[in-house]
């Protein structure tokens, strides 16, 4: 099959579902209002709260919410072959992730642009919330692993890139002193800092790094996994305007490049597709794709994380009501169109079917070293850049988007261990130095206690990092459906979404729970038994509070 | 071709590309910059909450200029009240 038709068949649905799906939810679902006045105006400080062009918008939100995972999350599923996956995520974004996400700013900004966490204490109760932080930790804690194994893995995969990855710091850094102390003008910091970076990856082909085969004991892997938490902890401490505001930019920029390359050189080089539609010989060990399909694409179809993006800061930053389907509706869709390109080159970037059977020759393989290696040939294909530089660009690329998520992660556990700290009077966790050593730390116990001494079985965390995600996501639907009921409204259109991914959710986990327990995966078996525990209470909770308030409006009036 | 019009996209387009370098980390930012100012506070009127400070000589100029941002300072240090005996801002 030609991968240019799978690729316009997808924009065609994508695009079908903004115009028509999205219109029809903002209309009669959420029913925005061109007049409500937002909290960027009610509570404007300049600070958090200040109104903001939608377009800007929606790029922050989008190149927030889109990073490594979409990217990882299809390379791995295309193993039951590309069709369950590409539905997946067309479906997932159209009626899924839109609805999600468009629905979690519109209820932020309902409510004094509060975080979807701070809506599940008032709507439904402050245990709920607790359980909720706890989710989130989980969330941030297996991000943060998991992408730490991954960027390690690619480093030793593309020796090529170490030295342009690491690059992009010294770039940040000097775009970062350069506006904010010398006020140089960012348009011209812009094009000197992305030629610079594709120099960097010029050199890095040149002069490609490997780590020692032993150092202390560790493995290259291992080695790797210590240097990134090392760094991670550093930069989480350093002032945001220095590396981690610079850095984000960049990835934007990046994000926008790399989209443009794929999709230009996929129209260009119009490859076949070598992967089978339904894989019906997929490697022993395979779990089965029902549910675990689901999760396996979290980020590209559905993921929670896109909701506390939502309620976090950009409901505090959005100008008109309206406004919320363009930025919401339409970052999912960025997002769904970085899954769809991944599905193609993961699918379409082999040889023969032999060469692809080899990539997925087992469960968990694939990933971003598809993407890589299958997006490269395609490249090469389409714009006569040389494999190698191809190669190297598309693992900077990947890097570069997985390393800002591990910055941004290890930042915000921090903080919630700070809170922690506060809330329960334990005042050295309040301290900064204190809370990042914790969080670095559960992350390597992480990363090394299921990943072994070299840390390269790591890439088991994925689905169990998808089911949380999952459950984030249908805890945030539920919110925003209790929301629509007590406002009197249909809420079948994010309960049924609700209903799929937390059952699918759930059965993954308990599908990983049977798994890991034969596997002798101690410590995954009990973040698993942690999470559908906090899981199913607070669906208990908000169920109940559904019931609840759908009992009090039939109730007749006696007064 | 238009040229004035071409000017104003082009200028439409790169404040829009500031924007976006700005706007996602405009509240990290501030939030830094005003616990700088907190502690900028706390040195200005250390010597009237009873902490010596050796240059007083200079900081007791600053304290009429910083007297209008005051109030906001002590409420966000946790203290309803002002904390002076010698003079009351709410």
């Amino acid at each position: 099959m030609s991968a240019v038709l799978l690729l316009v068949i997808g924009l065609a649905a994508l695009l079908v579902g903004y115009k028509f799906y999205s219109k029809f939810i903002a209309e009669k679902i959420y029913q925005l209002d061109p007049d409500f006045e937002t909290p960027s105006h009610t509570m404007r400080d300049d600070v958090d709260y200040i109104p903001t062009h939608r377009v800007v918008l929606w790029g922050h939100h989008f190149t927030t919410v889109a990073g490594a995972a979409p990217i990882i999350g299809p390379g791995i599923a295309v193993i039951w072959g590309w069709l369950p996956a590409f539905i997946w995520v067309v479906v997932g974004t159209m009626f899924f992730a839109g609805v999600h996400d468009f629905g979690s700013i519109w209820a932020s900004v309902r409510n004094r642009a509060r975080s979807i966490g701070a809506l599940t204490e008032d709507v439904v109760s402050q245990r709920a919330r607790t359980l909720f932080m706890i989710v989130i930790f989980l969330l941030l804690l297996m991000v943060n692993a998991v992408f730490g194994v991954v960027i390690s893995e690619s480093l030793q995969a593309t020796p090529s890139s170490v030295i342009p990855t690491w690059s992009a710091i010294a770039v940040a850094l000097v775009i970062g002193v350069s506006i904010y102390r010398w006020h140089l003008p960012l348009f011209w910091l812009t094009a000197i800092g992305t030629l610079a970076l594709y120099l960097f990856i010029y050199i890095g082909e040149i002069m490609p790094i490997e780590l020692p085969q032993r150092v202390l004991g560790l493995q290259p892997g291992a080695q790797w996994i210590i240097i990134l938490f090392g760094y991670a902890a550093v930069a989480s401490l350093l002032p945001v305007w220095l590396l981690l505001q610079p850095r984000d930019y960049i990835n934007g920029i990046q994000l926008f490049i790399g989209l443009g390359l794929l999709y230009g050189t996929v129209l260009i080089a119009n490859p076949t597709i070598v992967a089978p539609a339904l894989n019906l010989n997929v490697p022993v060990g395979t779990p089965p794709l029902v549910p675990l399909l689901f999760v396996t694409i979290a980020c590209g179809a559905i993921s929670g994380f896109h909701g506390l993006v939502g309620s976090g800061t950009t409901s505090k930053q959005l100008n008109k009501e309206p406004d919320a389907r363009f930025v919401g509706y339409l970052g999912s869709l960025g997002e769904g169109c970085l899954a769809l390109v991944s599905i193609i080159v993961a699918c379409a970037g082999f040889a023969s079917l032999a060469d692809w059977e080899a990539m997925y020759s087992q469960f968990g393989n694939g990933g971003m070293l598809a993407f890589v290696q299958g997006g490269a040939t395609i490249v090469t294909a389409g714009s006569g850049l040389s494999f190698g530089f191809a190669t190297t660009l598309l693992t900077v690329m990947a890097v570069l988007f997985a390393a800002t998520t591990m910055d941004s992660g290890v930042r915000l556990q921090r903080y919630i261990i700070q809170e922690w700290g506060g809330i329960y009077g334990i005042p050295v966790l309040q301290n900064g130095y204190v809370a990042t050593g914790l969080a670095v730390a559960t992350c390597l116990t992480l990363a090394f206690g299921v990943g072994g001494a070299d840390g390269s079985g790591g890439m088991l965390i994925w689905p169990l990092f998808g089911t949380t995600n999952q459950l984030l996501a249908g805890l945030t639907l539920l919110v925003i459906s209790l929301m629509l009921v007590k406002l009197g409204r249909p809420a079948r259109y994010t309960l049924i979404p609700m209903a799929f991914v937390t059952t699918m959710a759930f059965l993954s986990a308990l599908y990983q729970l049977w798994n890991l327990y034969s596997n002798a995966q101690y410590l995954l078996l009990s973040l698993d038994i942690l999470i559908l525990v906090a899981a199913v209470f607070v669906i208990l909770e908000t169920g109940s509070a559904i019931v609840r308030e759908r009992r009090s409006r039939q109730q007749p009036v006696t007064t | 071709m238009d040229f004035p019009n071409f000017r104003n996209k082009l200028r439409l387009a790169l404040d829009l590309l500031t924007e976006f370098y700005h706007a996602p980390y405009r509240g990290a930012i501030a939030r830094a910059k005003r616990d700088e100012d907190d502690l900028f506070m706390l040195f200005v009127f250390s010597e009237m909450l009873g902490v010596s400070n050796p240059v007083i000589y200079y900081t007791l100029e600053l304290q009429p200029i910083l007297m209008n941002k005051f109030h906001d300072w002590h409420t966000r240090m946790g203290m309803k009240q002002s904390p002076l005996d010698s003079f009351r801002c709410c």
